[in-house]
C-alpha cells in the first residue's frame, strides 16, 4: 500500500499550480484587455465630466450648479465635512427627492464628494481613472465597490433624474453595463 | 394623506398631498403666518424654520419630509433661550426695515448661533448668504447676531 503522503504531495503540487496560473491571470489581464477595458473607460469618463457629476465633485471649497458649471449661488461653502455650514447645510434646501417642479434637486444624503474626490482639475482621461482607482483617495474601494458603487448610490443614480437639468449623453444602463464591463476586464486606465 | 407634525411642541394633524410644501401647510392649514413666502424656491430664506433644530427652506421641503418630525416656526423661537436672545437683540439694534426677510433671518441666525455660539464675521457671512434682504440691513444683522453671542455668553 502507498503511504497517503507521497499521494497528497503531488496533488498538491498541481493544485498550487492551478491557483499560480489563476492568480497570473487576474494579476496580469492581457494585452487585449487592458486595450479594451482602457478604452471602456474613456466613455466612462464622458460621464464623469458631465456637469451632473462634476458639480460636486469640485476641488474648491464650494459647490458648482448648472450646465455652465457656475458656483453655486448664495455663496454656499463645502463645509467640514461637505455638507455645508452651519445654518447652511446642504439639507436646508436639498430633500430627499427633487422638488416636484424638479427645480431643486434632491436625493438622499446630498452633499459634496471630499476633496480626495476631487475631478474636476483632472484634465486627461488617464489623471481621471488614476485618481478614480487610488485607493488613498477613492474612499478605499477596489474596482468592484467602485463598480457597486455606481450602481447604487443615491446621488450617482440621481444623474439620471435631475428633474429639470439635463442628464448625462450616456443613459444609467448603458453606463453601468460600461463599469461592468471595465471592471471585468481589469480596471485598466488609458495610457493619456 | 393624513401627516402628524409636531409644531411649536403642538402635536397637529393635517390632511393634504404628500408633496405640499411645509410652507403651504404652515401659513394656509395651520395659520401660522409668521413664515413668510418669498420665491418658492429656496433661493431667499424668508421661509426659513427649524426641522429637529435645523434651518430648512419650508418651501422646498415637502409635508411628507417632515412627518413626525419636530418644527419650531418664527412663532415659538423666542421660548428658546437662543432664540429669545437673537430676537432681543434685533430689537435692540433695530435690525428690520420692511421686515419681510426678518423672520427667515431670525431662523437662520438662530440656527447659526445654536451649533456656533461664538461665530467669526465670515461664519456669519456663510451662514446667513443664503437669506436675502432686499433693504439691505446685513450690517445690522451682523451686529445683532454678535449682540446675541454676547448675551449667551454672559
Amino acid at each position: 500500500m502507498q503511504p497517503v503522503g507521497s499521494v497528497l504531495l503531488p496533488l498538491g503540487i498541481i493544485l498550487i499550480s492551478l491557483a499560480s496560473a489563476g492568480l497570473a491571470q487576474t494579476s496580469a489581464a492581457p494585452q487585449a484587455d487592458a486595450e479594451a477595458s482602457a478604452k471602456l473607460f474613456r466613455k466612462i469618463a464622458e460621464v464623469l465630466r458631465h456637469p451632473r457629476c462634476l458639480n460636486c465633485h469640485t476641488s474648491t471649497d464650494f459647490p458648482r450648479q448648472g450646465d455652465a458649471r457656475q458656483r453655486h449661488q448664495q455663496m454656499v461653502m463645502r463645509g467640514p465635512a461637505g455638507r455645508g455650514t452651519p445654518a447652511m447645510l446642504c439639507s436646508n434646501c436639498h430633500q430627499e427627492k427633487n422638488s416636484p417642479d424638479g427645480r431643486i434637486p434632491g436625493a438622499h444624503n446630498w452633499h459634496l464628494a471630499p476633496l480626495s474626490m476631487a475631478w474636476e482639475h483632472l484634465k486627461t482621461d488617464k489623471a481621471l481613472c488614476e485618481a478614480l482607482v487610488d485607493r488613498s483617495l477613492n474612499g478605499d474601494r477596489n474596482i468592484a465597490a467602485l463598480v457597486q458603487h455606481m450602481h447604487t448610490d443615491p446621488l450617482v443614480l440621481w444623474a439620471w433624474t435631475p428633474g429639470d437639468r439635463k442628464p448625462p449623453h450616456i443613459g444609467v444602463q448603458e453606463f453601468q453595463a460600461l463599469l461592468k464591463r471595465w471592471g471585468e476586464t481589469g480596471g485598466a486606465c488609458p495610457a493619456q | 394623506m393624513q401627516f402628524k407634525l409636531n409644531v411649536n411642541e403642538t402635536a397637529r394633524v393635517v390632511d393634504v398631498d404628500a408633496d405640499t410644501p411645509l410652507l403651504w401647510v404652515l401659513r394656509d392649514v395651520l395659520g401660522m403666518t409668521g413664515t413668510k413666502f418669498g420665491c418658492g424656491m429656496a433661493l431667499c430664506g424668508a421661509c426659513t424654520v427649524h426641522v429637529d433644530g435645523q434651518a430648512v427652506r419650508s418651501c422646498s421641503a415637502p409635508v411628507s419630509a417632515v412627518d413626525g418630525r419636530r418644527i419650531t416656526t418664527i412663532e415659538a423661537i423666542g421660548r428658546t433661550p437662543v432664540g429669545r436672545q437673537v430676537q432681543r437683540a434685533w430689537v435692540l439694534k433695530q435690525v428690520p426695515q420692511c421686515g419681510y426677510c426678518q423672520s427667515g433671518q431670525i431662523m437662520a441666525a438662530a440656527a447659526l448661533l445654536r451649533t456656533n455660539p461664538n461665530p467669526s464675521d465670515s461664519d456669519i457671512d456663510q451662514a446667513m448668504a443664503g437669506n436675502v434682504c432686499r433693504c439691505g440691513t446685513y450690517d445690522r444683522i451682523r451686529a445683532a447676531i454678535k449682540q446675541a453671542a454676547q448675551e449667551i455668553k454672559s
